[in-house]
């Protein structure tokens, strides 16, 4: 609980902050020192000090692995923020208000980790939306920013309702909000949870852009200022899928034989949408959008598959995706020209720059002695370990292998084509995080158990 | 012990090298490196079969039954050995061609050989696909950076196959893995797996792909040729020498032993397969007029004869496949090293601008002459104890249609030296053009390479029965399975 509190302390705080403070480099110093600070609580609170202690009557349970996940984003943000706070002072003139808006939005991440209760759900993946309308929209005079934010709350607003609305007929049939008793009932469900359940999926369905209600997800994640769309993509999906296991393994485990031929057409649906799009696109940003489909393609394998490997597959595999996206964003912002062009010649220019961006993309493409293969083999495993559906698997590798043509076109620009790609701004700090990052999705490459280790012990 | 050398060695320097300054160092390091690995891998030569120091294991991942286990077994002696000679020639023979970033190219050579000795030495499944891969992604990069004009296209398309291939593979890997009787990616309880006809077949065609593609078999060899001429000569001796002969192995180690009723059964598919790709592949030789071109087909010929062989599944057969991956990989890398030598110093490829090397360059075409000779399989080399023994094995081999496989086998190895000794009649013999008159015989380099390659094949060619018995127990016990089926299911 101690990072819930502190979140949301943190949040005023850098409202304040923001017109207090003259200097932005102090404000900036500030939320990484907030940031730092919630993850030594949190780490802190893995060993059982806890500062903070109320009585949620049950509704918030911080067990391993909400904190766990926690402690995941808490590292991304950090090391989100070391890379990219300095890029939001370019948004406009309110820095202050962004950084309490990433704190807000990790409030709601907490709950949405933590959640034993719907409503607390509820309440989670509001806050998560409600800050992210406005950093969509933040860039105020850009037209498709503009354009994004009303397209992102319309629809965001619509899904929320579908979510409530299953909520409402969950608690009609079952009488409470607790996610334990929604799977307590004698004989066959009655209609009216399988209903709530299907609603549900379907709003969770939209929230982690899953085929067939993804649609928002490119013009939103193009649109965005590309600092914000690094954290929607990357910190934010996460959330919302952890969130979505949670759910499905708590509430409606017992409910399996319903729902699980739905979530693989779903999961193959978003992998083939995902991929096969993300091939035809021109720019970097929309296609890392379409990327982010179809990484959530693989991480809905886990929903899928909803055993114990899936559990501890998919917090590797949102650390690893994580990781790779942000350094990938991170070193997009600095780019002039968003187009695969524009990385032509990278790596004549920035050499280290562009050994590490090409980690971070075999990374995401599954190439062993990367995070991001171990993840997708602690994906396919667990898939596998169902004993049923193996065309899904089979299908979702052929996906893997289309994703190998667009990550590597951005390879191919930055090594093997004549160019003169030059980024802007880099800055000693800059490079080294990268380092660090890099260092660390090779290191979940080859040692995974540094970080699920912590799940059991 | 060794086994871990002979990964970190070429591992280590290879990483070392990316932060080397002067490029004379690099070369002298990457030389030094391979030599090392080479004299590990004798040492290992001279210990007994299942020595402590030829095996190691360390936990790695204990949730997901996986341990990073290594070891020398007879084959993988053999293929070892074949990796760290390959490498030294490669440099040495090679030592006077300049590459832009040298640094960066002899460090991902050098990785390259810490991947496919991993292949070579992994004894559990989810350590083989690591290295399977990790052998692949230097190659992308080299071939990519220092290749021919149409580098970027072809080789995507030769990584995007291999990796497909490979993706498949991990899936008959997990299919397997999943009815392990303990949930474990080690190599022994991988052979101890009971699967049904269907599931077999499944696992079968999964895994077989990877390893069709890698070698490459007629209908996926499409890659192979593109990528043989696009990518610079060192790392496609590394390709052809080494890497192709990942498939077989596959074969030998992964797939016949694991699905042994699967292996049995579609033999009679798979051998037709490989033979058709004998022929094409002989044919279009025989039209080549690039010189990479006609060894890319020949290698395929030749590739196609080692597939056939593997799918006798008897011991004389299977014995031919592995002392043949042997002389394969070091006949073809003398090729190699020849037609580098000659586009460097002539600046063509092809056959018909080239002629009367034999009077400029007498020592270079000695050489060539008796690569080309072990190439078709001539008595007193290599090849000849390989391919007698596969001939002799698909001759005593229990399909019907053993003498179809004979005759149409035998029909490649004919066009194997019309191609052949028309190439160094065209190149070696004929009339001294301009392109030629000009150049220098080789130097002493080429000269200790070369001359290890033709001491190599007489040696292998006159005496093969150390060779013969380092495999020896391995395809004992492989073909015991066969022969268990055989008695079975007769075909």
């Amino acid at each position: 609980m101690n990072a819930l509190i502190l979140s949301a302390v943190f949040g005023v705080i850098m409202m304040f902050s923001g017109i207090m403070l003259k200097q932005k480099s102090i404000v900036r110093n500030v939320a990484i020192a907030g940031i730092f600070l919630l993850l030594l609580v949190n780490i802190l609170e893995m060993g059982g000090t806890v500062f903070f202690r109320f009585d949620s009557k049950g509704m918030i349970v911080f067990d391993r692995f909400a904190l766990l996940f926690n402690t995941i984003v808490f590292i991304s943000t950090l090391l989100y923020l070391l890379l990219s706070a300095r890029d939001m002072e370019k948004v406009g003139i309110n820095y202050g208000e962004y950084l309490a808006l990433i704190f807000f939005i990790l409030c709601g991440i907490t709950l949405t980790s933590s959640f034993k209760s719907l409503l607390i759900l509820f309440l989670g993946i509001e806050i998560i939306s409600i800050p992210l309308y406005i950093l969509t929209g933040s860039d105020k005079r850009n037209l498709k920013s503009n354009e994004a934010s009303l397209k992102y709350f319309l629809l965001g607003a619509f899904s929320t309702g579908l979510l409530l609305m299953g909520i409402a007929l969950i608690y009609g049939a079952q009488g409470s909000f607790d996610t334990g008793k929604i799977s307590l009932f004698n004989g066959l469900p009655s209609p009216l949870l399988v209903a709530g359940m299907m609603l549900l999926l379907f709003s969770m369905s939209f929230k982690a852009s899953i085929a067939p209600f993804h649609f928002w997800t490119p013009d939103v994640y193009d649109g965005a200022p590309t600092v914000f769309t690094s954290f929607m993509a990357t910190i934010v999906k996460a959330a919302v899928f952890i969130a979505f296991i949670r759910l499905f393994d708590e509430a409606f485990g017992v409910l399996q034989l319903k729902w699980q031929l739905l979530v693989a057409i779903f999961t193959a649906a978003t992998l083939f949408i995902g991929n096969i799009t993300a091939v035809f696109q021109q720019s970097v940003k929309r296609m890392l959008a379409y990327s982010s489909i179809a990484q959530a393609g693989f991480m809905m394998l886990s929903l899928f598959a909803m055993n114990a490997d899936a559990k501890e597959g998919l917090l590797l595999y949102v650390t690893a995706y994580s990781f790779a996206t942000i350094g990938i964003f991170a070193v997009l912002i600095k780019m002039k020209d968003y187009t695969f062009d524009g990385f032509n010649g990278f790596a004549k220019h920035q050499p280290l720059l562009a050994a590490t961006t090409t980690i971070f993309l075999l990374s995401l493409a599954g190439i062993p002695l990367t995070g991001g293969f171990l993840s997708k083999f602690y994906m396919l495993k667990a898939a596998m370990g169902t004993g049923k559906h193996l065309w899904l698997v089979i299908f979702a590798i052929l996906m893997a292998a289309v994703s190998v043509y667009y990550y590597f076109r951005i390879i191919q620009a930055m090594y093997f084509k004549e160019g003169d790609a030059q980024p802007v701004d880099i800055t000693p700090v800059f490079k080294w995080t990268l380092v660090v990052l890099a260092a660390l999705v090779i290191l979940l490459g080859i040692f995974p158990n540094l970080l699920l280790n912590w799940y059991y012990f | 012990m060794i086994p871990v050398l002979l990964i970190l060695i070429p591992l280590l320097t290879g990483l070392a090298a990316f932060f080397m300054k002067n490029e004379k160092s690099v070369r002298s390091w990457a030389l030094l490196s391979s030599i090392m690995t080479m004299v590990v891998s004798l040492l290992g030569l001279t210990l007994l079969k299942e020595d402590k120091y030829l095996q190691h294991q360390s936990d790695w991942l204990p949730a997901l039954g996986s341990s990073f286990s290594v070891k020398l077994d007879g084959m993988g002696q053999l293929l070892c050995l074949l990796n760290a000679v390959v490498y030294p020639l490669i440099f040495l023979a090679t030592w006077n061609t300049s590459y832009k970033k040298a640094r960066n190219f002899f460090a991902l050579m050098l990785l390259a050989q810490a991947g496919l000795m991993g292949v070579f030495l992994a004894m559990d499944a989810l350590v083989f696909y690591f290295f399977w891969e990790l052998a692949l992604i230097p190659m992308y990069f080299l071939c990519s950076q220092w290749g021919g004009e149409k580098r970027i296209q072809v080789t995507f398309k030769f990584f995007i196959y291999t990796f497909i291939g490979s993706l498949f593979m991990l899936i008959g890997i997990l299919f397997v893995y999943a009815h392990t009787e303990d949930r474990s990616f080690d190599i022994a309880a991988f052979y101890k797996v009971v699967l049904s006809g269907k599931q077999q077949n499944l696992v079968f065609w999964l895994m077989f792909v990877a390893f069709a593609i890698k070698m490459p078999i007629f209908p996926l060899h499409t890659w192979q040729p593109d990528t043989y001429e696009q990518a610079p000569t060192a790392t496609t001796m590394v390709l052809s020498g080494v890497m192709v002969k990942m498939g077989v192995f596959g074969m030998v180690r992964w797939l016949f032993p694991v699905v042994t009723g699967a292996s049995y059964q579609w033999g009679d598919f798979i051998t037709p397969l490989a033979i058709i790709g004998m022929i094409y592949a002989s044919l279009i030789a025989l039209r080549q007029d690039d010189l990479k071109r006609l060894v890319a087909y020949s290698s395929i010929a030749h590739i196609g004869l080692l597939c056939a062989g593997m799918f006798t599944q008897n011991t004389i057969g299977v014995q031919g496949v592995m002392i043949q991956m042997f002389s394969h990989g070091i006949n073809i890398i003398g090729l190699w090293i020849v037609v580098e030598w000659i586009e460097r110093n002539t600046g063509t490829r092809k056959i018909s601008e080239l002629g009367g090397l034999a009077q400029t360059a007498p020592v270079l075409s000695f050489f060539l002459v008796i690569i080309a000779l072990a190439n078709i399989a001539l008595p007193l080399t290599n090849a000849f104890v390989g391919e007698f023994l596969i001939f002799n094995g698909i001759l005593s081999s229990f399909t019907k249609y053993y003498v179809w496989f004979t005759v149409m086998a035998g029909i490649c190895i004919i066009l194997g030296a019309v191609y052949i000794l028309g190439m160094i009649r065209k190149v070696a013999y004929g009339n001294v053009n301009e392109i030629t008159a000009r150049v220098v015989d080789i130097k002493f380099n080429e000269k200790l390479a070369l001359g290890i390659i033709v001491v190599v094949i007489l040696w292998v060619g006159i005496y093969p029965q150390p060779m013969l018995n380092l495999t020896s127990d391995l395809t004992d016990s492989l073909i015991n399975k066969f022969e268990v089926l055989r008695h079975v299911v007769p075909k």
